[in-house]
């Protein structure tokens, strides 16, 4: 019983990582990719963890596993948050498909300084937006 | 344990790992790479847990305490680098 909860948790989390993998290589901007593979590996590792302190069932291992995982629950968004923050002051290319991009009004490219007034969204914006169709390609990057 | 269904996860992190080695070569930015080298540290994470219930070795977990903990550390400083260079 013990060791069927505990292969069933490694093997959802060992196949939530491949997801994750899978996600960094198909999705088709920075952005998409660390959003995949911020969330399912941050999990997958988790369950893996889980399966980990339930098999050995001593309370020290416990204790250690549960640091794990909230080091990492509150590490990996701050990461993620970082690059993508670093990745977009350096310019990396937005996917084709983007509806909005809040920041490209705010940031100022010569100074590298944010400011922070409302986001304007016209019915002109919205409109471009909408008309563009060419969202449904899941290119590679060239 | 069940040694078949320990080599399947073993197996599944392993294609992980291969996959995630593609986007770590193929780029194409600094950052696409650094977001491939985070994920690789978590792949090696998973696999150090499996193997310690593998192996019945609870003195693996603090590597991957350790291993955690360099992860961050280095996502960090690359933010860092990347950010100062735009």
């Amino acid at each position: 019983m013990e060791e069927t909860v505990v292969l069933l948790l490694m093997l959802v989390g060992a196949s939530l990582i491949l997801t994750a993998s899978l996600g960094i290589l198909r999705m088709p901007d920075l952005f998409l990719r660390m959003s995949a593979s911020a969330k399912a590996g941050t999990l997958g590792v988790g369950l893996i963890l889980a399966g980990v302190a339930i098999f050995f069932r001593d309370f020290a291992i416990t204790t250690r596993a549960i640091a794990v995982i909230i080091f990492m629950l509150l590490t990996a968004p701050v990461a993620a948050h970082m690059i993508g923050r670093a990745a977009y002051f350096d310019g990396s290319p937005l996917w084709s498909g983007t509806l909005f991009d809040e920041l490209k009004s705010h940031y100022h490219r010569s100074t590298h300084e944010l400011d922070s007034g409302d986001v304007v969204v016209t019915d002109q914006l919205l409109e471009d937006s909408l008309m563009n169709d060419e969202g449904d390609d899941f290119q590679l990057e060239e | 344990m069940n040694t078949v269904i320990l080599f399947v996860i073993l197996g599944m992190l392993a294609a992980a790992m291969v996959i995630a080695f593609i986007r770590l070569a193929r780029g194409p930015r600094l950052p696409d790479r650094v977001v491939a080298l985070d994920l690789i540290s978590v792949i090696v994470m998973a696999f150090i847990c499996v193997y310690a219930v593998r192996f019945n070795q609870p003195n693996f977990l603090d590597v991957a305490i350790i291993m955690a903990l360099l992860t961050f550390l280095g996502t960090v400083a690359f933010a860092f680098y990347i950010e100062r260079r735009a």
